[in-house]
């Protein structure tokens, strides 16, 4: 039984097998109790059955609503666009971590605040938010900004400070300027390892946009989410968390095959 | 012209330790080296040959003393003294040529040209691409130009630094232990290789190796770096830092055959300096260095230092 083997060798179809288990396990347990609980009350709300599920998600995604709209677009719509910026901002907090990382002087001013900064629960200061920014686009979109952008400023400047001496002073003696340094030298190199970290805090967006969204918003798929919790209405919950988290799936596969791609240096 | 390219004026290198104390590792080092000297320099291992290495390049500066290039006092690194390190001197996020390349990217475009003046650099690049491709056969590598560092060898990776060097053709090419890594074969072919290029491009290089034999063989010119000497201030071979004890012409012209690695006086040369510059237990005094080269400084008694 080589179970539990450390070096154990699964065959292909094992691999192609095992992976759907704990997936079908979920979906099967899960149609399972919603059979049961219908039996006993047909009228059951908190365990909507897959076909009140599937018949939700339709209802969301193609049928149009009192304003004329489809819900799901212009959720997905809404979210997605507060997400681009969130992550694009992230972009900004690379540059000021290479800064930091590069320049001692920077390194000297910005460190410590960065640290601290980092430690600030965005949660806390999301009503200072809202109170400073109102309730539109912008606190939200700053409640990621202040909430990941630590994260990616420091990982930034670690990377940033490992890469070995000699390869700087090397670039100088092929006459690159400090600034060549910075961001032809030393950012691609570490760009894939950043892009890395961006991609593993993009849960972190996600989280911060829909607890804004869940306090103050007009559309999108946190928003909606607690809008239905009103009247508990799991069969529209559900699809929206499963929809939400196969987005977030996707963005996440889409920049790990970029990297595997375009990076095929790294790690080596 | 200038004769001397490289002139180390008294440099003392100091650095702090852990419990906070200055040490000494470099005391008062003078040195200058002709134009077109094929230097190398050994000594046993933490005697500070890397750190007279970075001196010259300017990666950091002496604790006092100055060091001087072509008459100007050396600040920080720059593009007339290329260097090869053991490691890390190829980008890995780079292909080989690329890596070969950069240099001449570098020194021609600024860091926005190639987004606004993009048919300018697109042609400016197939030329760097050219003479990268001249170095890339020199060194054997055209070959495989297009593939990253972690695909190739040791040998491989250290022939690429090398040529990513000379592409730019530096006045100085300094060299940190460039073959220490490799096995016997391939470092007896890196150093015929290092001695063809020297007579092609005839530039000065320093080449810091802890390996004698092979000091003795590639250089023109044979500096020993110790800390195991006595002095008349008493201080001891772990606190008063290293200086050069023999500075002496290898007597055969290069390009040498491999050959005389078995004549006798190659082995006598080479035991004189394990000797002097090696062994712990043999502390030579200051007054009895074996400086004979001619452009070696020599002690002066009480008048200290002179050329
Ligand atoms: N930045 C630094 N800070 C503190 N100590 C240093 C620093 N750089 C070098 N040293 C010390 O200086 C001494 C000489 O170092 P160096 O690397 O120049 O020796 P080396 O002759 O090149 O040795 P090796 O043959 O092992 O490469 C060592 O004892 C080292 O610990
Ligand atoms: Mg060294």
């Amino acid at each position: 039984m080589s179970l539990f083997k450390v070096n154990a060798k699964p065959s292909i179809n094992a691999g192609r097998i095992l992976p759907l288990l704990p997936f079908i396990i979920c979906i099967v347990a899960y149609i399972i109790t919603a059979q049961v609980r219908h039996d006993e009350n047909p009228k059951d709300k908190l365990v909507p059955t897959s076909k009140q599920l599937i018949d939700g998600f339709r209802r969301s995604a193609f049928e149009e609503d009192r304003k004329g709209e489809y819900r799901l677009l212009v959720d997905t719509i809404a979210s997605t666009k507060r997400f681009a910026i969130g992550v694009a901002f992230l972009f900004l907090g690379v540059i000021i971590g290479l800064n930091m990382g590069m320049l001692p002087y920077f390194d000297l001013v910005f460190y410590k605040f960065f640290l601290f900064f980092d430690k600030i629960p965005a949660l806390a200061i999301l009503p200072i938010l809202f109170i400073v920014f109102g309730l539109g686009e912008v606190s939200k979109i700053a409640l990621i900004v202040i909430g990941v952008m630590p994260t990616i400023v420091l990982d930034t400047y670690l990377r940033a400070k490992a890469v070995p001496r000699e390869q700087i002073t090397k670039a100088l003696t092929l006459d690159a300027s400090h600034l060549e340094v910075m961001y032809r030298i030393v950012l691609p190199k570490i760009f894939p390892k950043v892009l890395e970290t961006i991609r593993l805090n993009f849960k972190a967006v996600i989280l911060f946009l829909i607890a804004g969204e869940s306090l103050a918003a007009t559309a999108g798929l946190g928003y909606r989410i607690f809008v239905v919790r009103r009247y508990i209405a799991m069969d529209i919950i559900i699809p929206y968390v499963i929809w939400i988290s196969f987005l977030a799936f996707l963005a996440d596969l889409a920049v790990r095959i970029w990297i595997r791609k375009k990076y095929t240096w790294m790690d080596k | 012209m200038q004769n001397y390219i490289i002139r180390v004026e008294e440099a003392v290198q100091k650095y702090r330790d852990r419990d906070g104390q200055m040490r000494t590792v470099l005391n008062n080092i003078n040195l200058r080296v002709r134009r077109g000297e094929f230097l190398t320099v050994v000594g046993p291992t933490g005697c500070g040959k890397s750190t007279l290495l970075r001196l010259i390049l300017g990666s950091e500066v002496p604790f006092s003393g100055k060091v001087m290039v072509n008459d100007v006092e050396v600040k920080e690194p720059s593009r007339d003294r290329g260097i090869v390190f053991q490691k890390y001197s190829l980008y890995e996020n780079r292909t080989v040529r690329e890596n070969v390349m950069l240099g001449l990217e570098l020194e021609q475009f600024t860091i926005f040209e190639p987004y606004f003046r993009p048919i300018k650099c697109r042609r400016k690049r197939k030329e760097f691409r050219e003479k990268a491709d001249i170095y890339l056969e020199r060194v054997g590598l055209l070959r495989h130009a297009d593939k990253h560092p972690h695909q190739l060898s040791g040998g491989m990776r250290q022939r690429a630094a090398i040529a990513q060097a000379m592409v730019m053709q530096p006045e100085v090419l300094l060299m940190d232990e460039p073959f220490g890594a490799l096995d016997i074969g391939t470092r007896e072919a890196m150093q015929v290789f290092v001695l063809e290029q020297w007579q092609k491009d005839h530039q000065t290089i320093i080449f810091v190796t802890h390996d004698l034999e092979e000091a003795i063989f590639i250089g023109s010119r044979i500096v020993v770096l110790s800390q195991y000497y006595s002095d008349d201030d008493g201080g001891s071979t772990t606190t008063h830092g290293s200086m050069i004890v023999k500075d002496v012409q290898v007597p055969w012209p290069l390009p040498r055959p491999t050959d005389v690695k078995h004549t006798k006086e190659f082995n006598e040369l080479m035991m004189s300096i394990r000797r002097e510059g090696l062994d712990p237990d043999y502390l030579q005094n200051i007054k009895d260095f074996d400086l004979s080269h001619e452009d070696a400084a020599w002690w002066n008694g009480g008048m200290g230092w002179a050329n």
